[in-house]
């Protein structure tokens, strides 16, 4: 029973406690770039979590043949095979997507929150407890890439997932589709998370 | 298993195996996703002919007529279009390195006069949600049915008449910039496309 709880808050933990984005503040650079708007951050959110999941599942497999003093190149190997995977599947089969995220897609290798959570939980943990740790780490990050997107979208282009509610040439605060946007927004989003966390627990 | 000692031969093998087994994994993805990737791009080639070019009767594809050129490293891909061995117009593909990030390549459809048709970005990797907006209907509006003879493809900042993107300035530019060198070209071999089917 133990066992079962420990299991269910190593995989909420992700999406609240430890939000990696809200909370941990990682992978800032994905989380500025490509929130732009909801559908991009949603995107680019799944694109990671699948990276994540990957990347957790074959660490904790090979974590006893890897030497500790060569673990860091020998993650980063797997987690950028995992990308270059993805962007390849994406490129063939989602072209739309593809050309969407553009650039950010090989970024996701540099993404911190990949390798810290191989290198902080994977490589101690075993399978079972890494998958559900990607799940939520991942869930988190890409609920919080959506909430950041959906809110420059809503802000700055007056729209939400592509869908205009305001009119075509209607003035719209620009400033948060542009880079200094998502600074701002992600300051006033993060505030609120916690100071709605902290409330809550 | 215990954790492995950090010995010098260890070392070697594990980041050796580890290379080895990416190393195969990315070959063989790759083949799985070069021929789609390839499909896909003369696809969306051929679907931007067909949104840039008048009717016409003839196989573009085939037509291409590659035009070694000063401006740009390869040389310029010229689809031209004919209905009825009339020549009712070309599409040229224009490319420029001057956007935000890089590389921009649109195709542009011609009447003989050398009216612009239509444009359609064919590679850009601009910012998603400012650069990317060159693709909407807004943008690409204002260039239909210009000459660009009369009608200056420099943004209004800069002199000309292209009304530029909210916040992507560069992309702007780097979008007349390449529709000015697709006209260049155009202008250069029309007599040669027309004699062609001749």
């Amino acid at each position: 029973m133990a066992e079962k709880v420990n299991q269910t808050q190593n995989f909420l933990k992700g999406i609240i406690k430890e939000n990696p984005v809200f909370v941990m503040l990682l992978g800032m650079c994905p989380t500025l770039g490509v929130t732009s708007s909801a559908f991009n951050g949603l995107g680019m959110g799944i694109a990671t979590m699948f990276v994540l999941l990957m990347s957790n599942i074959v660490v904790s497999l090979v974590k006893s043949q890897i030497p500790s003093k060569v673990r860091i190149p020998a993650f980063i190997i797997i987690i950028a095979s995992f990308v270059t995977i993805v962007e390849m599947v994406l490129e063939a089969f989602i072209p739309f997507l593809y050309e969407q995220l553009g650039i950010f897609i090989p970024l996701i290798v540099v993404n911190c929150l990949i390798l810290g959570r191989a290198e902080a939980f994977a490589s101690k943990n075993n399978i079972l407890a890494s998958i559900l740790d990607a799940l939520g780490m991942g869930l988190g990050f890409v609920v919080a890439l959506t909430i950041l997107g959906a809110t420059r979208e809503i802000l700055g282009s007056g729209s939400i997932f592509e869908f205009k509610f305001v009119s075509e040439d209607a003035n719209t605060f620009i400033l948060f589709i542009l880079p200094p946007g998502a600074f701002i927004a992600l300051a006033y989003l993060t505030v609120l998370f916690n100071k709605i966390s902290i409330k809550t627990t | 298993m215990s954790k492995k000692k950090d010995t010098f031969i260890n070392m070697v093998l594990s980041l050796f195996v580890i290379t080895i087994i990416s190393g195969f994994s990315l070959g063989y993805v790759n083949e799985l996703t070069v021929g789609p990737i390839e499909k896909g791009k003369i696809e969306r080639k051929v679907n931007a002919l067909k949104l840039v070019l008048p009717t016409f009767d003839n196989n573009p594809i085939e037509d291409v007529q590659l035009i070694k050129s000063s401006l740009v490293k390869d040389s310029v891909e010229v689809f031209p279009a004919y209905e009825n061995n009339k020549f009712v117009g070309a599409a040229i593909i224009g490319s420029t390195e001057k956007g935000f990030s890089g590389l921009i390549k649109l195709i542009v459809g011609f009447s003989p006069e050398g009216m612009i048709k239509n444009i359609v970005v064919l590679e850009q990797k601009e910012t998603p949600g400012l650069g990317t907006k060159m693709k909407d209907e807004k943008f690409l509006a204002q260039f239909r049915e210009k000459n660009p003879s009369v009608f200056n493809l420099k943004v209004t900042k800069d002199g000309g008449e292209v009304d530029a993107l909210t916040g992507a300035t560069i992309t702007s530019r780097a979008f007349g910039e390449a529709v000015q060198m697709a006209y260049d070209e155009f202008m250069k071999n029309n007599g040669l496309l027309i004699e062609l089917k001749n």
